[in-house]
């Protein structure tokens, strides 16, 4: 793993030169992610976000990890609860606004970092596996933030797992007792309380768990960089510290100072108001949404609201509400098929003019569909959901499979030192190296 | 290429599904709408003039407004609805004393147990305990209002689409409908044992009009007119529900300090890390 070139680990003093016998952890995080690691010299901003991703995660667990001893998994008093952490609990109510709001930044910088991996293809040869555990990551974030969000037990936590578990219930045959399973009962009650609390403890652990992984992968090809071309030399790159650790550190210090403005000034911005009026299993909100991190997969199992007939007989072959929940299962886990569905040699999509527009033109699409999941369930939201919808699925499965084999790629820089260092003469096309 | 042909394939099939099913359909529906004229409440709310003291990043409470407002709780609110959350000793924060505070328990009658043999009593209240609900349960409380639960005070302001703003509006929200606007809503009507209230997003409010001119004789001497009293009861509330917020604004203010400062040697740190690097793509550069 890693370079020829790689700084190696030399323990200083006798303690040091003792524990790298014994176990040689600080050997492995001086490789991992200390002087040990070289690093692609010319990343840009959106390489961060990776960064401040793990910050956000061990920052969920700590504060979550205070919460749950103030916190009580019981559907007559954990509403109360909440208001026990606000009012008597020393700084309850910074830990209890300071995780809600940490979820909302984690999603934040993950979708950048998903969004990093779409222009640059970061899901490319040879980093596939990087791609895919990072879906699990964020498939077992989604888990986590979903059971999180039901915890304080107000009318959205209800109504989200009413609403989310009963997508379950669509499933053919198994769907109902598999319902009835998951949840404990026919509507969220207290053993449903119980379970999301367990799990939601414990997901953090396994998405670290996947985290550690997803890094270990990454450092057998090292990290992608904005010219998608490959480490050559040892000009190419820098090592990680100090060089990385100072510019993440100071974007650190920037992000935080603007995830402290919303803990402290508009705590509740990102919330819903309903959720602060207690559960009540016989009054139905007049909105259900989920938290705004989930809008563009909400709009999506929203947008089929007909059941696919056989024309002019009435006979119901799927209906809307499984269709919903199999294209919003099917949008994310397309992604795991995304390094094959783009073939393209070139990884950077600035050196791909026709990828690009089409790129641009997602982005737009996606942040329709985050507007349109927190929308009315009414005209026009539900026919611009429809459009948004269609327009996700083509991108992947059918834009970016023929724009991978029709488009003539930019010529791509030598080498990454020619990149950064402003050389005129730029290879061939044919030169770039394959994706392969 | 059996993935991307696959992928063609299902993405054609899953957006046909859509178009033709889904979107076709609600285009139609779309095209030829019939939408019943309502009445519609009115979803902007009115704030008062000059806003709340303790509105904005450098927001304060006004200790005498949250004492009025708890004043026009005790004497108006709390005849229907509950505070559950709030306890005695918490309106020490509003700037009464420690004596006050147990003086003012005392005037309230809390749920207790007889020491003697054990049964339900009322008996006076304690600086630790919670304000009482004015109703035992529910069902009596829905009885007493024609079948309208009155509901729990405490997170008033935050349970509500801007919560604030809005406590104030439905307050002096008690006027006439506008005649145009039930000129074109036919079935609009005020039934008997409901109030018009432009703000509720119902119209219709089980709650009579309260904040009567003069309803409460304030101690302070301030003139209780409907619009004060608004105004007392919303600061109140708004302190009820969020007895932290000035706490929180303040100490805000001294993370975003640190951080920023923190922020800036980081900076500062990164330009003396990456200076060398820097340099060799301006010396590269001058050489060519």
């Amino acid at each position: 793993m890693s370079f020829a070139w790689a700084n190696s680990y030399e323990p200083k003093n006798d303690f040091t030169k003792w524990l790298d016998e014994k176990l040689p952890l600080p050997r492995l995080v001086y490789n991992a992610v200390g002087a040990g690691y070289p690093v692609p010299r010319n990343l840009n901003y959106m390489w961060n976000f990776g960064v401040l991703a793990g910050f956000f995660l061990m920052f969920q667990i700590i504060t979550g990890i205070v919460l749950a001893m103030h916190y009580s998994a019981n559907t007559e008093v954990a509403f109360g609860q909440i208001e026990h952490i606000m009012r008597n609990v020393n700084y309850g109510w910074l830990l209890k606004y300071a995780h809600a709001n940490g979820a909302s930044f984690f999603f934040l910088v993950i979708y950048l970092h998903i969004f990093r991996g779409f222009y640059y293809s970061s899901y490319k040869a040879p980093r596939e596996m990087i791609w895919l555990l990072g879906v699990v990551i964020f498939l077992l974030m989604m888990a986590t933030a979903f059971m999180g969000y039901v915890l304080p037990w107000g009318q959205m936590s209800f109504w989200g797992a009413k609403v989310i578990t009963g997508l379950f219930g669509a499933i053919p045959f198994i769907g109902e007792p598999l319902q009835v399973w998951l949840v404990g009962g026919y509507a969220p009650n207290n053993s449903t309380l119980n379970r999301f609390f367990s799990l939601h403890f414990l997901l953090p652990f396994v998405i670290l768990g996947a985290v550690i992984l997803h890094i270990w992968a990454l450092h057998i090809p090292g990290s992608s960089n904005p010219t998608g071309v490959e480490v050559k030399a040892e000009s190419d790159t820098v090592p990680f510290h100090p060089y990385y650790t100072a510019k993440d550190g100071w974007f650190l210090g920037l992000v935080l100072s603007i995830f402290a403005a919303v803990v402290f000034f508009a705590p509740n911005a990102l919330g819903h108001a309903e959720n602060w009026i207690e559960a009540n299993p016989l009054s139905t909100p007049a909105l259900i949404v989920p938290e705004w991190y989930f809008y563009p997969f909400y709009a999506i199992l929203r947008a089929f609201t007909g059941d696919l007939t056989i024309p002019f007989t009435g006979i119901v072959l799927i209906e809307a509400k499984l269709l919903g929940v199999i294209a919003m299962f099917g949008s994310i886990l397309l992604w795991f098929f995304l390094p094959w569905l783009d073939k393209s040699p070139v990884r950077s999509g600035s050196y791909r003019p026709l990828f690009r527009i089409f790129f641009w033109i997602f982005v737009v699409d996606m942040a329709a569909l985050f507007y349109l999941g927190g929308a009315k369930a009414e005209e026009p939201y539900i026919v611009l959901s429809q459009i948004a919808t269609a327009w996700y699925f083509l991108h992947f499965l059918v834009i970016l499979p023929i724009i991978s084999q029709i488009e003539v790629p930019k010529a791509l820089p030598f080498s990454i030192t020619d990149a950064v260092l402003g050389k005129k003469e730029p290879a061939a096309p044919t030169a770039a190296e394959p994706a392969e | 290429m059996t993935i991307r042909l696959g992928g063609i394939l299902a993405g054609i099939a899953i957006t046909g599904v859509l178009i033709l099913w889904s979107l076709m359909p609600g285009l139609f529906n779309y095209a030829s709408p019939e939408k019943p004229d309502y009445y519609a409440f009115q979803e902007e709310n009115i704030a008062p003039e000059g806003g709340f003291p303790f509105d904005g990043a450098f927001g304060t409470w006004d200790y005498a407004q949250l004492q009025r407002g708890y004043q026009v709780y005790k004497e108006v609110c709390s005849a229907c609805h509950s505070l559950k959350f709030v306890a005695f000793r918490n309106l020490q924060e509003l700037g009464y004393t420690e004596a006050e505070v147990r003086a003012e328990a005392a005037q309230w009658e809390v749920p207790g147990i007889d020491p003697k043999d054990g049964s339900m009593i009322k008996r006076p209240g304690l600086p630790t305990d919670m304000f009482p609900s004015p109703y035992a349960n529910e069902v009596e409380a829905r009885a007493f209002n024609n079948n309208a639960l009155p509901p729990d005070l405490t997170l008033i302001t935050k349970a509500r689409k801007d919560g604030v703003h809005y406590v104030y509006s439905l307050m002096q929200g008690y006027n006439e409908p506008d005649p145009e606007d039930v000129a074109k809503s036919p079935d609009f009507e005020t039934p008997a044992g409901l109030y018009f209230n432009e703000y509720f997003y119902n119209i219709n409010i089980a709650m009579p009009p309260q904040l009567l001119d003069g309803i409460v004789t304030y101690s302070d001497g301030t003139e209780a007119t409907e619009e004060q009293m608004a105004q007392d009861i919303t600061a109140f509330l708004t302190w009820a529900g969020e007895p932290s917020l000035i706490k929180r604004k303040q100490t805000g203010w001294f993370v975003i300090g640190f951080l920023l400062f923190a922020t800036l040697l980081g900076f500062m740190s990164y330009k003396t890390v990456w200076a060398s690097k820097k340099a060799e793509k301006k010396n590269k550069a001058e050489l060519i």
